[in-house]
Protein backbone atom coordinates (compact mmCIF):
# COMPACT_ATOMS: atom_id res chain seq x y z
CA UNK A 1 0.00 0.00 0.00
CA UNK A 2 1.29 3.45 -0.85
CA UNK A 3 2.17 5.82 2.00
CA UNK A 4 -0.70 7.67 3.57
CA UNK A 5 -0.96 11.42 2.96
CA UNK A 6 0.86 13.19 5.78
CA UNK A 7 -2.21 14.73 7.44
CA UNK A 8 -4.06 11.41 7.30
CA UNK A 9 -1.05 9.70 8.87
CA UNK A 10 -1.17 12.15 11.78
CA UNK A 11 -4.88 11.37 12.21
CA UNK A 12 -4.08 7.64 12.14
CA UNK A 13 -1.47 8.20 14.85
CA UNK A 14 -4.20 9.55 17.13
CA UNK A 15 -6.38 6.47 16.73
CA UNK A 16 -5.99 3.53 19.09
CA UNK A 17 -5.86 -0.02 17.67
CA UNK A 18 -9.05 -2.09 17.40
CA UNK A 19 -11.29 0.95 17.83
CA UNK A 20 -14.42 1.86 15.85
CA UNK A 21 -13.97 4.78 13.49
CA UNK A 22 -16.44 6.79 11.43
CA UNK A 23 -14.76 8.82 8.68
CA UNK A 24 -17.00 11.62 7.41
CA UNK A 25 -16.21 12.65 3.85
CA UNK A 26 -13.94 9.62 3.57
CA UNK A 27 -13.01 10.27 -0.07
CA UNK A 28 -11.16 7.33 -1.59
CA UNK A 29 -11.10 5.51 1.75
CA UNK A 30 -7.32 5.71 2.21
CA UNK A 31 -7.46 6.49 5.93
CA UNK A 32 -9.88 3.65 6.67
CA UNK A 33 -7.97 1.19 4.50
CA UNK A 34 -4.76 2.05 6.34
CA UNK A 35 -6.40 1.86 9.77
CA UNK A 36 -7.86 -1.53 8.87
CA UNK A 37 -4.47 -2.90 7.81
CA UNK A 38 -2.28 -1.29 10.45
CA UNK A 39 -4.54 -1.07 13.48
CA UNK A 40 -7.33 -3.62 12.98
CA UNK A 41 -9.84 -0.81 13.20
CA UNK A 42 -13.52 -1.37 12.33
CA UNK A 43 -14.47 1.54 10.15
CA UNK A 44 -17.24 3.07 8.12
CA UNK A 45 -16.92 5.96 5.74
CA UNK A 46 -19.53 8.49 4.70
CA UNK A 47 -19.16 9.96 1.24
CA UNK A 48 -21.48 11.86 -1.08
CA UNK A 49 -19.60 11.41 -4.36
CA UNK A 50 -20.60 8.17 -6.09
CA UNK A 51 -17.24 7.73 -7.86
CA UNK A 52 -15.49 7.84 -4.51
CA UNK A 53 -18.07 5.42 -3.13
CA UNK A 54 -17.15 3.04 -5.96
CA UNK A 55 -13.45 3.41 -5.08
CA UNK A 56 -14.13 2.67 -1.40
CA UNK A 57 -16.28 -0.35 -2.26
CA UNK A 58 -13.46 -1.63 -4.45
CA UNK A 59 -11.09 -1.38 -1.47
CA UNK A 60 -13.48 -3.35 0.69
CA UNK A 61 -14.22 -0.33 2.86
CA UNK A 62 -17.67 -0.01 4.41
CA UNK A 63 -19.00 3.19 2.90
CA UNK A 64 -22.38 4.85 3.23
CA UNK A 65 -23.35 7.26 0.47
CA UNK A 66 -24.92 10.20 2.22
CA UNK A 67 -24.90 13.98 2.50
CA UNK A 68 -23.29 15.10 5.75
CA UNK A 69 -25.46 18.21 5.75
CA UNK A 70 -28.46 15.98 6.48
CA UNK A 71 -26.82 14.81 9.70
CA UNK A 72 -25.79 11.42 11.00
CA UNK A 73 -29.25 10.03 11.84
CA UNK A 74 -28.27 6.64 10.39
CA UNK A 75 -25.73 6.22 13.18
CA UNK A 76 -26.63 5.26 16.71
CA UNK A 77 -25.49 7.45 19.61
CA UNK A 78 -22.19 6.40 21.14
CA UNK A 79 -21.49 3.78 18.49
CA UNK A 80 -17.98 4.96 17.57
CA UNK A 81 -14.74 5.63 19.40
CA UNK A 82 -13.64 8.25 16.87
CA UNK A 83 -15.46 10.38 14.33
CA UNK A 84 -13.17 11.99 11.77
CA UNK A 85 -13.97 15.00 9.58
CA UNK A 86 -10.97 15.75 7.46
CA UNK A 87 -10.69 18.84 5.24
CA UNK A 88 -14.46 19.02 4.84
CA UNK A 89 -15.79 21.27 7.58
CA UNK A 90 -14.84 24.46 5.72
CA UNK A 91 -17.26 23.50 2.94
CA UNK A 92 -20.21 22.69 5.23
CA UNK A 93 -23.23 24.86 6.06
CA UNK A 94 -24.14 23.69 9.52
CA UNK A 95 -20.87 23.57 11.43
CA UNK A 96 -22.33 23.54 14.93
CA UNK A 97 -24.74 20.80 13.87
CA UNK A 98 -22.07 18.49 12.52
CA UNK A 99 -19.77 18.99 15.52
CA UNK A 100 -22.64 18.12 17.87
CA UNK A 101 -23.51 15.08 15.76
CA UNK A 102 -19.88 13.94 15.80
CA UNK A 103 -19.83 13.82 19.57
CA UNK A 104 -23.29 12.25 19.68
CA UNK A 105 -22.27 9.20 17.65
CA UNK A 106 -18.65 9.12 18.84
CA UNK A 107 -16.58 9.66 21.96
CA UNK A 108 -13.78 11.60 20.30
CA UNK A 109 -13.92 13.96 17.34
CA UNK A 110 -11.06 14.69 14.98
CA UNK A 111 -11.36 17.67 12.64
CA UNK A 112 -8.79 18.94 10.18
CA UNK A 113 -9.13 22.18 8.21
CA UNK A 114 -7.07 24.75 6.31
CA UNK A 115 -5.86 27.27 8.86
CA UNK A 116 -6.94 30.68 7.62
CA UNK A 117 -4.53 32.21 10.13
CA UNK A 118 -1.53 30.86 8.21
CA UNK A 119 0.81 33.78 7.52
CA UNK A 120 0.63 33.51 3.73
CA UNK A 121 -3.16 33.83 3.87
CA UNK A 122 -2.83 36.84 6.17
CA UNK A 123 -0.23 38.34 3.85
CA UNK A 124 -2.35 37.96 0.74
CA UNK A 125 -5.30 39.57 2.54
CA UNK A 126 -3.03 42.39 3.64
CA UNK A 127 -2.16 42.92 -0.02
CA UNK A 128 -5.87 43.17 -0.70
CA UNK A 129 -6.52 39.77 -2.29
CA UNK A 130 -8.34 36.64 -1.16
CA UNK A 131 -5.76 34.00 -0.29
CA UNK A 132 -4.97 31.18 -2.70
CA UNK A 133 -2.52 28.68 -1.29
CA UNK A 134 -1.64 25.01 -1.09
CA UNK A 135 -4.42 24.22 1.43
CA UNK A 136 -6.85 26.77 -0.10
CA UNK A 137 -6.27 26.17 -3.80
CA UNK A 138 -9.45 27.88 -5.09
CA UNK A 139 -10.27 31.34 -6.36
CA UNK A 140 -12.96 33.19 -4.39
CA UNK A 141 -15.51 32.72 -7.18
CA UNK A 142 -15.16 28.94 -7.57
CA UNK A 143 -14.37 27.79 -4.08
CA UNK A 144 -16.54 25.16 -2.39
CA UNK A 145 -15.30 26.55 0.92
CA UNK A 146 -17.78 28.76 2.75
CA UNK A 147 -16.62 28.71 6.37
CA UNK A 148 -13.02 29.65 6.89
CA UNK A 149 -11.60 29.91 10.37
CA UNK A 150 -8.28 30.09 12.15
CA UNK A 151 -7.08 27.61 14.71
CA UNK A 152 -7.95 30.12 17.42
CA UNK A 153 -11.50 30.56 16.04
CA UNK A 154 -12.11 26.84 15.99
CA UNK A 155 -10.88 26.39 19.54
CA UNK A 156 -13.24 29.12 20.67
CA UNK A 157 -16.22 27.45 18.96
CA UNK A 158 -15.50 24.14 20.66
CA UNK A 159 -15.56 25.95 24.00
CA UNK A 160 -18.90 27.53 23.15
CA UNK A 161 -20.33 24.10 22.28
CA UNK A 162 -19.20 22.56 25.56
CA UNK A 163 -16.43 20.60 23.96
CA UNK A 164 -12.78 20.56 24.81
CA UNK A 165 -9.56 20.08 22.95
CA UNK A 166 -7.70 16.90 23.80
CA UNK A 167 -4.83 17.55 21.44
CA UNK A 168 -4.03 19.69 18.45
CA UNK A 169 -1.46 19.65 15.74
CA UNK A 170 -0.53 22.10 13.05
CA UNK A 171 1.17 21.10 9.83
CA UNK A 172 2.78 22.79 6.91
CA UNK A 173 3.59 20.73 3.83
CA UNK A 174 3.15 17.58 5.88
CA UNK A 175 5.58 18.65 8.63
CA UNK A 176 4.62 19.46 12.21
CA UNK A 177 4.80 23.14 13.16
CA UNK A 178 5.59 23.68 16.85
CA UNK A 179 6.41 27.41 16.88
CA UNK A 180 3.57 29.97 16.44
CA UNK A 181 1.22 27.29 15.07
CA UNK A 182 -1.66 29.65 14.20
CA UNK A 183 0.71 31.72 12.10
CA UNK A 184 3.08 29.17 10.61
CA UNK A 185 0.78 26.19 10.08
CA UNK A 186 -1.37 25.93 6.96
CA UNK A 187 -3.31 22.86 8.07
CA UNK A 188 -4.88 22.49 11.50
CA UNK A 189 -5.82 19.25 13.23
CA UNK A 190 -7.89 19.15 16.40
CA UNK A 191 -8.86 16.19 18.54
CA UNK A 192 -11.68 16.95 20.92
CA UNK A 193 -14.27 15.47 23.25
CA UNK A 194 -16.96 16.45 25.70
CA UNK A 195 -15.97 18.42 28.77
CA UNK B 1 -10.38 -5.10 -19.71
CA UNK B 2 -12.10 -7.47 -22.10
CA UNK B 3 -15.32 -6.35 -23.72
CA UNK B 4 -18.40 -7.55 -21.80
CA UNK B 5 -20.12 -10.41 -23.55
CA UNK B 6 -23.31 -12.41 -23.37
CA UNK B 7 -23.43 -15.77 -21.64
CA UNK B 8 -24.73 -16.97 -25.03
CA UNK B 9 -27.29 -19.71 -25.52
CA UNK B 10 -28.56 -21.19 -22.29
CA UNK B 11 -30.84 -24.08 -21.36
CA UNK B 12 -33.18 -24.26 -18.40
CA UNK B 13 -32.93 -27.23 -16.05
CA UNK B 14 -35.42 -28.73 -13.65
CA UNK B 15 -34.89 -29.99 -10.12
CA UNK B 16 -37.49 -32.28 -8.55
CA UNK B 17 -37.95 -32.30 -4.79
CA UNK B 18 -39.77 -35.27 -3.27
CA UNK B 19 -39.15 -34.25 0.31
CA UNK B 20 -42.31 -32.44 1.49
CA UNK B 21 -41.99 -28.80 2.48
CA UNK B 22 -44.08 -27.23 5.23
CA UNK B 23 -44.90 -23.68 4.32
CA UNK B 24 -45.28 -20.74 6.67
CA UNK B 25 -49.04 -20.64 6.00
CA UNK B 26 -49.37 -24.12 7.54
CA UNK B 27 -49.82 -26.12 4.33
CA UNK B 28 -47.42 -28.87 3.28
CA UNK B 29 -46.52 -29.42 -0.34
CA UNK B 30 -45.56 -33.09 -0.74
CA UNK B 31 -43.58 -32.54 -3.90
CA UNK B 32 -42.50 -29.67 -6.13
CA UNK B 33 -40.24 -28.76 -9.00
CA UNK B 34 -38.03 -25.75 -9.58
CA UNK B 35 -36.70 -24.64 -12.94
CA UNK B 36 -33.36 -22.90 -12.96
CA UNK B 37 -30.50 -21.82 -15.18
CA UNK B 38 -26.82 -21.58 -14.43
CA UNK B 39 -24.08 -19.52 -16.03
CA UNK B 40 -20.32 -19.91 -15.56
CA UNK B 41 -18.49 -22.74 -13.83
CA UNK B 42 -18.73 -23.87 -10.24
CA UNK B 43 -15.16 -23.95 -8.91
CA UNK B 44 -13.57 -26.97 -7.20
CA UNK B 45 -14.35 -25.89 -3.63
CA UNK B 46 -17.80 -24.67 -4.68
CA UNK B 47 -17.16 -21.23 -3.21
CA UNK B 48 -18.00 -19.05 -6.23
CA UNK B 49 -21.77 -19.55 -6.45
CA UNK B 50 -24.10 -16.59 -6.70
CA UNK B 51 -27.86 -16.88 -6.39
CA UNK B 52 -30.03 -14.37 -8.22
CA UNK B 53 -33.47 -13.92 -6.64
CA UNK B 54 -36.15 -12.56 -8.91
CA UNK B 55 -38.75 -9.87 -8.29
CA UNK B 56 -42.52 -9.97 -8.76
CA UNK B 57 -42.67 -10.80 -12.45
CA UNK B 58 -39.21 -12.28 -12.91
CA UNK B 59 -38.14 -15.83 -13.57
CA UNK B 60 -35.16 -18.14 -13.96
CA UNK B 61 -34.15 -16.78 -17.36
CA UNK B 62 -31.80 -14.14 -16.02
CA UNK B 63 -29.15 -13.96 -18.74
CA UNK B 64 -28.44 -15.15 -22.27
CA UNK B 65 -30.82 -16.42 -24.93
CA UNK B 66 -32.53 -19.70 -25.67
CA UNK B 67 -31.49 -19.59 -29.32
CA UNK B 68 -28.90 -17.58 -31.21
CA UNK B 69 -31.71 -15.99 -33.22
CA UNK B 70 -33.76 -14.92 -30.16
CA UNK B 71 -34.22 -11.19 -29.84
CA UNK B 72 -35.08 -11.27 -26.16
CA UNK B 73 -32.46 -11.93 -23.52
CA UNK B 74 -32.79 -12.85 -19.86
CA UNK B 75 -34.13 -10.07 -17.62
CA UNK B 76 -30.76 -9.08 -16.12
CA UNK B 77 -28.57 -9.71 -19.12
CA UNK B 78 -26.88 -6.30 -18.80
CA UNK B 79 -25.59 -7.29 -15.33
CA UNK B 80 -24.56 -10.91 -15.85
CA UNK B 81 -22.09 -12.35 -18.32
CA UNK B 82 -18.40 -12.62 -19.13
CA UNK B 83 -16.81 -9.28 -18.25
CA UNK B 84 -20.07 -7.86 -16.84
CA UNK B 85 -20.43 -6.72 -13.21
CA UNK B 86 -21.58 -10.22 -12.18
CA UNK B 87 -18.78 -11.81 -14.16
CA UNK B 88 -19.49 -15.39 -15.24
CA UNK B 89 -15.77 -15.89 -15.89
CA UNK B 90 -15.37 -15.75 -12.13
CA UNK B 91 -18.71 -16.75 -10.69
CA UNK B 92 -21.18 -19.60 -11.02
CA UNK B 93 -24.51 -17.84 -11.25
CA UNK B 94 -27.88 -19.47 -10.56
CA UNK B 95 -31.24 -18.06 -11.52
CA UNK B 96 -34.41 -19.88 -10.57
CA UNK B 97 -38.13 -19.49 -10.89
CA UNK B 98 -39.61 -19.35 -7.42
CA UNK B 99 -42.14 -21.78 -6.05
CA UNK B 100 -45.58 -20.50 -7.03
CA UNK B 101 -44.22 -19.04 -10.25
CA UNK B 102 -45.60 -19.52 -13.72
CA UNK B 103 -42.48 -20.19 -15.78
CA UNK B 104 -41.96 -23.88 -15.08
CA UNK B 105 -41.61 -24.18 -11.32
CA UNK B 106 -44.52 -25.68 -9.41
CA UNK B 107 -47.21 -23.05 -9.08
CA UNK B 108 -50.95 -22.47 -9.24
CA UNK B 109 -51.07 -23.35 -12.95
CA UNK B 110 -49.22 -26.67 -12.43
CA UNK B 111 -51.10 -29.95 -12.27
CA UNK B 112 -51.92 -31.05 -8.74
CA UNK B 113 -50.99 -34.76 -8.66
CA UNK B 114 -53.82 -35.39 -6.19
CA UNK B 115 -56.55 -34.21 -8.52
CA UNK B 116 -54.93 -34.35 -11.93
CA UNK B 117 -56.10 -30.75 -12.47
CA UNK B 118 -54.27 -27.42 -12.11
CA UNK B 119 -53.91 -26.34 -8.47
CA UNK B 120 -55.67 -23.02 -9.03
CA UNK B 121 -57.27 -21.84 -5.79
CA UNK B 122 -55.83 -24.85 -3.93
CA UNK B 123 -52.27 -23.62 -4.31
CA UNK B 124 -51.06 -22.31 -0.95
CA UNK B 125 -49.73 -18.80 -0.36
CA UNK B 126 -45.95 -18.83 -0.29
CA UNK B 127 -43.86 -16.46 1.78
CA UNK B 128 -40.36 -15.11 1.18
CA UNK B 129 -39.05 -17.41 3.91
CA UNK B 130 -40.55 -20.40 2.07
CA UNK B 131 -38.74 -19.40 -1.09
CA UNK B 132 -35.51 -19.21 0.86
CA UNK B 133 -36.07 -22.79 2.09
CA UNK B 134 -36.69 -24.06 -1.43
CA UNK B 135 -33.66 -22.16 -2.70
CA UNK B 136 -31.57 -23.69 0.08
CA UNK B 137 -32.70 -27.15 -1.03
CA UNK B 138 -31.76 -26.32 -4.60
CA UNK B 139 -28.34 -25.24 -3.31
CA UNK B 140 -28.06 -28.55 -1.41
CA UNK B 141 -28.83 -30.48 -4.59
CA UNK B 142 -26.04 -28.59 -6.37
CA UNK B 143 -23.60 -29.22 -3.51
CA UNK B 144 -23.38 -25.53 -2.59
CA UNK B 145 -22.90 -25.06 1.11
CA UNK B 146 -22.30 -21.33 1.16
CA UNK B 147 -23.05 -18.72 -1.48
CA UNK B 148 -20.41 -16.16 -2.36
CA UNK B 149 -23.34 -13.79 -2.78
CA UNK B 150 -27.10 -13.71 -2.93
CA UNK B 151 -28.38 -10.86 -5.03
CA UNK B 152 -31.83 -9.49 -5.69
CA UNK B 153 -33.74 -6.34 -6.54
CA UNK B 154 -37.12 -5.38 -5.08
CA UNK B 155 -38.86 -8.59 -3.91
CA UNK B 156 -35.58 -10.32 -4.82
CA UNK B 157 -33.73 -8.12 -2.34
CA UNK B 158 -36.16 -9.25 0.35
CA UNK B 159 -35.15 -12.85 -0.37
CA UNK B 160 -31.46 -11.96 -0.10
CA UNK B 161 -32.15 -10.24 3.23
CA UNK B 162 -34.21 -13.20 4.48
CA UNK B 163 -31.41 -15.61 3.55
CA UNK B 164 -28.99 -13.84 5.87
CA UNK B 165 -31.44 -14.31 8.75
CA UNK B 166 -32.65 -17.85 7.97
CA UNK B 167 -29.24 -19.26 6.99
CA UNK B 168 -26.62 -16.87 8.36
CA UNK B 169 -23.73 -19.22 7.68
CA UNK B 170 -24.67 -19.91 4.09
CA UNK B 171 -24.27 -16.36 2.72
CA UNK B 172 -21.00 -14.47 2.46
CA UNK B 173 -22.51 -11.36 0.91
CA UNK B 174 -26.03 -10.12 0.38
CA UNK B 175 -26.72 -7.48 -2.27
CA UNK B 176 -30.08 -5.91 -1.52
CA UNK B 177 -31.14 -3.58 -4.31
CA UNK B 178 -34.14 -1.22 -4.52
CA UNK B 179 -35.77 -3.13 -1.71
CA UNK B 180 -37.37 -2.53 1.70
CA UNK B 181 -37.40 -4.21 5.11
CA UNK B 182 -41.20 -4.41 4.86
CA UNK B 183 -43.89 -2.72 2.81
CA UNK B 184 -45.61 0.46 3.91
CA UNK B 185 -49.39 0.77 4.06
CA UNK B 186 -49.30 2.70 0.78
CA UNK B 187 -47.34 -0.06 -0.89
CA UNK B 188 -49.73 -2.76 0.36
CA UNK B 189 -52.58 -0.58 -0.87
CA UNK B 190 -51.19 -0.56 -4.39
CA UNK B 191 -50.87 -4.33 -4.24
CA UNK B 192 -54.44 -4.70 -3.09
CA UNK B 193 -55.84 -2.59 -5.90
CA UNK B 194 -53.90 -4.81 -8.30
CA UNK B 195 -55.31 -7.90 -6.63
CA UNK B 196 -58.84 -6.53 -6.66
CA UNK B 197 -58.56 -6.01 -10.40
CA UNK B 198 -57.84 -9.72 -10.78
CA UNK B 199 -60.17 -11.04 -8.09
CA UNK B 200 -63.18 -9.14 -9.49
CA UNK B 201 -62.56 -10.14 -13.10
CA UNK B 202 -65.54 -12.37 -14.05
CA UNK B 203 -63.13 -14.72 -15.78
CA UNK B 204 -61.26 -15.35 -12.52
CA UNK B 205 -63.66 -18.00 -11.15
CA UNK B 206 -62.19 -17.93 -7.67
CA UNK B 207 -58.77 -18.80 -9.05
CA UNK B 208 -59.93 -21.92 -10.92
CA UNK B 209 -60.15 -20.32 -14.33
CA UNK B 210 -57.99 -23.03 -15.87
CA UNK B 211 -60.87 -25.54 -15.69
CA UNK B 212 -63.28 -22.93 -17.04
CA UNK B 213 -61.04 -22.40 -20.03
CA UNK B 214 -60.86 -18.68 -19.27
CA UNK B 215 -58.12 -16.24 -18.35
CA UNK B 216 -58.73 -13.16 -16.15
CA UNK B 217 -56.81 -11.13 -18.66
CA UNK B 218 -58.57 -7.83 -18.01
CA UNK B 219 -57.76 -7.97 -14.31
CA UNK B 220 -54.16 -8.94 -14.87
CA UNK B 221 -53.81 -6.21 -17.46
CA UNK B 222 -55.10 -3.56 -15.06
CA UNK B 223 -52.92 -4.90 -12.26
CA UNK B 224 -49.88 -4.60 -14.48
CA UNK B 225 -50.78 -1.12 -15.69
CA UNK B 226 -51.11 0.10 -12.13
CA UNK B 227 -47.90 -1.61 -11.12
CA UNK B 228 -46.08 -0.15 -14.07
CA UNK B 229 -47.02 3.41 -13.11
CA UNK B 230 -45.48 2.86 -9.69
CA UNK B 231 -42.27 1.46 -11.17
CA UNK B 232 -41.59 4.64 -13.14
CA UNK B 233 -40.84 8.08 -11.80
CA UNK B 234 -42.99 11.11 -12.54
CA UNK B 235 -39.97 12.81 -14.10
CA UNK B 236 -38.99 9.78 -16.14
CA UNK B 237 -42.54 9.35 -17.42
CA UNK B 238 -42.79 13.06 -18.17
CA UNK B 239 -39.54 13.02 -20.07
CA UNK B 240 -40.44 9.94 -22.09
CA UNK B 241 -44.10 10.66 -22.86
CA UNK B 242 -45.01 14.11 -21.62
CA UNK B 243 -48.45 14.98 -22.98
CA UNK B 244 -47.63 13.65 -26.41
CA UNK B 245 -50.71 12.76 -28.44
CA UNK B 246 -50.64 9.86 -30.85
CA UNK B 247 -52.45 11.72 -33.59
CA UNK B 248 -51.37 15.20 -32.59
CA UNK B 249 -54.85 16.40 -31.61
CA UNK B 250 -57.67 15.74 -29.15
CA UNK B 251 -60.22 13.16 -30.30
CA UNK B 252 -62.75 13.71 -27.50
CA UNK B 253 -63.19 10.01 -26.72
CA UNK B 254 -61.87 7.16 -24.63
CA UNK B 255 -59.63 5.50 -27.17
CA UNK B 256 -55.89 5.77 -26.86
CA UNK B 257 -54.94 9.42 -27.25
CA UNK B 258 -51.93 10.15 -25.10
CA UNK B 259 -48.72 8.22 -25.69
CA UNK B 260 -48.61 7.20 -22.04
CA UNK B 261 -51.98 5.47 -22.46
CA UNK B 262 -50.70 3.60 -25.45
CA UNK B 263 -47.58 2.56 -23.61
CA UNK B 264 -49.41 1.33 -20.51
CA UNK B 265 -52.04 -0.54 -22.51
CA UNK B 266 -49.32 -2.21 -24.55
CA UNK B 267 -47.43 -3.23 -21.41
CA UNK B 268 -50.64 -4.50 -19.81
CA UNK B 269 -51.69 -6.46 -22.88
CA UNK B 270 -48.30 -8.06 -23.30
CA UNK B 271 -48.06 -9.03 -19.65
CA UNK B 272 -51.58 -10.48 -19.51
CA UNK B 273 -50.72 -13.03 -22.18
CA UNK B 274 -47.42 -14.05 -20.55
CA UNK B 275 -48.14 -14.19 -16.85
CA UNK B 276 -50.46 -16.18 -14.64
CA UNK B 277 -52.96 -14.21 -12.55
CA UNK B 278 -52.75 -16.58 -9.56
CA UNK B 279 -48.99 -16.21 -9.52
CA UNK B 280 -49.40 -12.44 -9.59
CA UNK B 281 -51.70 -12.65 -6.56
CA UNK B 282 -49.29 -14.93 -4.74
CA UNK B 283 -46.26 -12.73 -5.43
CA UNK B 284 -47.99 -9.57 -4.22
CA UNK B 285 -49.04 -11.34 -1.01
CA UNK B 286 -45.46 -12.50 -0.45
CA UNK B 287 -44.44 -8.84 -0.72
CA UNK B 288 -47.13 -7.74 1.73
CA UNK B 289 -46.33 -10.39 4.34
CA UNK B 290 -42.58 -9.83 4.26
CA UNK B 291 -41.38 -8.46 7.60
CA UNK B 292 -38.39 -10.27 9.10
CA UNK B 293 -38.55 -8.03 12.17
CA UNK B 294 -41.92 -9.53 13.10
CA UNK B 295 -40.29 -12.40 15.01
CA UNK B 296 -38.00 -9.93 16.81
CA UNK B 297 -40.39 -7.47 18.45
CA UNK B 298 -40.38 -5.34 15.33
CA UNK B 299 -36.65 -4.71 15.63
CA UNK B 300 -34.87 -5.38 12.34
CA UNK B 301 -31.41 -4.99 13.86
CA UNK B 302 -32.26 -7.80 16.28
CA UNK B 303 -33.40 -9.91 13.35
CA UNK B 304 -30.03 -9.27 11.71
CA UNK B 305 -27.96 -9.81 14.84
CA UNK B 306 -27.09 -13.41 13.95
CA UNK B 307 -26.22 -12.79 10.33
CA UNK B 308 -22.64 -13.42 9.26
CA UNK B 309 -23.05 -11.82 5.85
CA UNK B 310 -21.64 -8.57 4.57
CA UNK B 311 -24.04 -6.28 2.77
CA UNK B 312 -24.29 -3.97 -0.15
CA UNK B 313 -27.51 -1.98 -0.18
CA UNK B 314 -28.40 0.07 -3.26
CA UNK B 315 -31.30 2.43 -3.92
CA UNK B 316 -32.27 4.86 -6.67
CA UNK B 317 -33.15 8.50 -6.13
CA UNK B 318 -36.42 8.57 -8.08
CA UNK B 319 -37.70 5.18 -6.88
CA UNK B 320 -40.80 5.98 -4.86
CA UNK B 321 -42.23 2.45 -4.72
CA UNK B 322 -39.11 1.28 -2.84
CA UNK B 323 -37.64 4.63 -1.95
CA UNK B 324 -34.10 5.33 -0.72
CA UNK B 325 -35.43 5.97 2.78
CA UNK B 326 -36.59 2.34 2.93
CA UNK B 327 -33.12 1.13 1.96
CA UNK B 328 -31.65 3.43 4.59
CA UNK B 329 -33.81 1.62 7.18
CA UNK B 330 -32.02 -1.59 6.22
CA UNK B 331 -28.66 0.19 6.40
CA UNK B 332 -29.47 1.63 9.80
CA UNK B 333 -30.52 -1.76 11.17
CA UNK B 334 -27.26 -3.27 9.90
CA UNK B 335 -25.21 -0.43 11.39
CA UNK B 336 -27.02 -0.79 14.71
CA UNK B 337 -26.26 -4.51 14.61
CA UNK B 338 -22.63 -3.59 13.83
CA UNK B 339 -22.55 -5.48 10.54
CA UNK B 340 -20.41 -4.73 7.52
CA UNK B 341 -22.48 -2.70 5.10
CA UNK B 342 -21.97 -0.35 2.20
CA UNK B 343 -24.73 1.77 0.74
CA UNK B 344 -25.06 3.52 -2.59
CA UNK B 345 -27.89 5.87 -3.52
CA UNK B 346 -27.76 6.08 -7.29
CA UNK B 347 -28.98 9.14 -9.20
CA UNK B 348 -31.48 7.88 -11.73
CA UNK B 349 -34.50 9.00 -13.71
CA UNK B 350 -35.93 5.53 -13.97
CA UNK B 351 -37.78 5.06 -10.70
CA UNK B 352 -38.02 1.53 -9.35
CA UNK B 353 -37.18 0.08 -12.77
CA UNK B 354 -33.69 1.60 -12.43
CA UNK B 355 -32.44 -1.58 -10.80
CA UNK B 356 -32.84 -3.35 -14.14
CA UNK B 357 -31.22 -0.61 -16.21
CA UNK B 358 -27.66 -0.12 -17.29
CA UNK B 359 -26.14 2.83 -15.50
CA UNK B 360 -22.41 3.62 -15.14
CA UNK B 361 -22.53 4.53 -11.44
CA UNK B 362 -24.82 1.62 -10.50
CA UNK B 363 -22.85 -0.90 -12.50
CA UNK B 364 -19.62 0.64 -11.18
CA UNK B 365 -20.68 -0.02 -7.59
CA UNK B 366 -21.82 -3.55 -8.44
CA UNK B 367 -18.62 -4.32 -10.34
CA UNK B 368 -16.40 -2.99 -7.55
CA UNK B 369 -18.28 -4.94 -4.89
CA UNK B 370 -18.30 -8.19 -6.86
CA UNK B 371 -14.64 -7.74 -7.69
CA UNK B 372 -13.93 -7.63 -4.01
CA UNK B 373 -15.98 -10.82 -3.46
CA UNK B 374 -14.02 -12.58 -6.21
CA UNK B 375 -10.74 -11.55 -4.55
CA UNK B 376 -12.02 -12.66 -1.17
CA UNK B 377 -12.97 -16.17 -2.28
CA UNK B 378 -9.70 -16.56 -4.22
CA UNK B 379 -7.74 -15.94 -1.03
Amino acid sequence: MSALRADLQYIADWIKPASRVLDLGCGDGDLLASLREEKAVTGYGVEIDVDKVVTCVGKGINVIQSDLESGLATFESGSFDYVVLSLTIQAMHNIEGILAEMLRVGRTGIVTFPNFGYWENRWQLLLGRMPVSETIPYEWYNTPNIHFCTLADFDQLLGKLGMQIEDQQVLHQGEKVEFLPNLLGSLAMVRFGRI
Amino acid sequence: MTQPQSVGVVTAQKAVFDQPISLACGTTLPRYELVYETYGQLNADKSNAILICHALSGNHHVAGKYAETDKATGWWDNMIGPGKPIDTNRFFVIGLNNLGGCHGSTGPSSIDPETGKPYGSRFPLVLVRDWVETQARLADSLGIDRFAAIIGGSLGGMQALRWTISHPQRVRHALVIASAPKLTAQNIAFNDVARQAILTDPEFHGGDYYEHGTVPRRGLRLARMLGHITYLSDDGMGEKFGRLLRSGEYKYGFDVEFEIESYLRYQGDKFSTLFDANTYLLMTKALDYFDPSRDYEGDLSKALAQTAAKFLVVSFTTDWRFSPSRSREIVKALLDARKDVSYAEIESQHGHDAFLMEDPAYHGVMRAYLNRIAEEIAR
